[in-house]
């Protein structure tokens, strides 16, 4: 389970913090921070709240947004972050994956890959951070996902555009036409309202994570009564309680 | 006792970082360094590893560390790729390493239930009493990050499972190895590196 924070601003780091720590005692199995804005602005990040959040956190730590070269990359894994996520970037560049893959091994190497229906399948949008700089990317997600993977893409966030936000529920059949094509783990993003949703789109879709940001945001879902709700399930999560 | 002294060695992977908050968390006093009399001097030295077995290998003969990181008898801790550095060979690249571990680390098999890299939480199931493992229940769930893996045997004190069963921890004289990343599995792993300092609870 992976719970996406909307991060824009350093003056919030506090409360960035305190967010961290609590989704880190509920029992969050990773957290991904998301500097959203970083690519349609075109410009480099002030990444000195990495660090805290890394020095606070005892799970995964994904960072996404801005980065554009093995510089910012490093600078991002120097800071404390596991993992790097690239979206536009990649799009625009598509080599910097091999290159990130090749510096710092896949599993460091998260493609973000913002993706809806469209009459013809399902198509690729770019810098979506930005309602009025989003843009087809006149690729097909399906050929996407498999080029990056052959590039050295360790994983693959999908956030599936047209569930985004309105909580209806992951968008299962894109999952399953993506799940079908991806040999890396696939995370799925993008329509979470209940507790039901996470139960069928590990049960339907077979992915390997569900994300989440709003529901776990305004504390509608506790991540801890989320687990036992899907272990009673007969889903296989890591346990909430922190045992050892 | 006052903490135990932690090399953490300088291989050159980018992400240490996440590896010294964590000794930071637990008041573990822990230095990273590629100094070869500081790294003989400690009490505990860390392996850490990201990244490519080849680059990682070169690194540490470009720092002419790897006759002192084979001879070392205090007790070692590989993370990760440092575990796979401690064995005799890597896949990878087929490239040689420090030979410490008489085994060669595998790639992971591939398979639609099981992807590669292996990434996230898996449970890791020991049976055997290792001091490493005190007060960690078997079945707990640690962070993996890895495409590549040491195969079981004699030497492994606990297991996780892919679409083989691989060598989670394993135990080899003084050389301890452990494939997930103890700095990112929670309590379990806290526990783990505590442990490793001679600092349990």
């Amino acid at each position: 389970m992976v719970k996406g924070v909307q991060f824009r601003n350093h003056r919030i780091v506090g409360d960035i913090l305190e967010l961290a720590e609590r989704y880190c005692e509920e029992g969050a199995d990773e957290l991904v921070f998301y500097d959203i804005t970083a690519s349609p602005d075109g410009r480099s990040v002030d990444r000195s709240w990495v660090t805290a959040v890394a020095r606070v956190l005892d799970i995964p730590f994904c960072v996404a947004g801005g980065i554009r070269s093995l510089g910012d990359a490093e600078e991002v894994l120097n800071k404390g972050a596991d993992k790097i996520s690239v979206n536009s970037p990649a799009l625009e560049q598509p080599e910097l994956i091999d290159a990130l893959a090749k510096r710092f091994g896949s599993q460091c190497v998260v493609l973000g890959v913002d993706s809806r229906a469209e009459e013809d399948g399902y198509s690729v949008f770019q810098y979506t951070g930005d309602p009025d700089k989003t843009t087809a990317a006149s690729r097909r997600t399906t050929d996407w996902v498999r080029e990056a993977q052959d590039r050295g893409a360790g994983e693959v966030v999908l956030n599936c555009m047209n569930q985004d936000g309105v909580r209806q529920g992951y968008d299962i059949e894109q999952l399953r036409a993506i799940r079908a094509v991806a040999s890396v783990p696939l995370i799925a993003s993008g329509g979470a309202g209940n507790m039901p949703h996470f139960r069928a789109v590990f049960d339907e879709a077979s992915v390997d994570g569900a994300l989440a940001a709003s529901v776990f945001h305004s504390a509608e879902i506790e991540i801890g009564e989320l687990k036992r709700f899907l272990v009673a399930a007969g889903i296989e999560v890591r346990p909430a309680e922190r045992a050892a | 006792m006052t903490a135990a002294k932690v090399a953490i060695v300088d291989s050159g992977g980018a992400n240490i970082a996440s590896l010294r908050f964590a000794l930071q968390r637990l008041g573990i006093d822990a230095e990273l360094t590629a100094d070869a009399d500081t790294i003989a001097a400690a009490q505990r030295v860390l392996l850490p590893g990201v990244g490519a077995a080849r680059d990682s290998m070169q690194r540490l003969e470009q720092l002419g560390l790897v006759e002192l990181l084979r001879e070392l008898t205090q007790p070692v801790l590989g993370i990760c790729l440092g575990m796979q550095l401690l064995a005799e060979a890597s896949e990878e690249d087929d490239v040689e390493c420090l030979g410490v571990i008489p085994t060669t680390a595998r790639k992971l098999p591939a398979s639609s239930e099981c992807p590669v890299p292996n990434m996230g939480w898996c449970r890791t199931a020991h049976e055997c009493s290792e001091p490493l493992l005190d007060g960690i229940d078997s079945g707990s769930y640690f962070y993996y990050l890895h495409s590549y893996a040491l195969p079981v045997g004699d030497y492994t004190v606990a297991t996780a499972r892919h679409e083989h069963e691989f060598s989670a921890v394993v135990r080899y004289r003084n050389f301890y190895a452990a494939q997930f990343h103890p700095e990112r599995s929670s309590a379990a792993g806290a526990r783990l590196l505590r442990n490793f300092a001679g600092e349990t609870a």
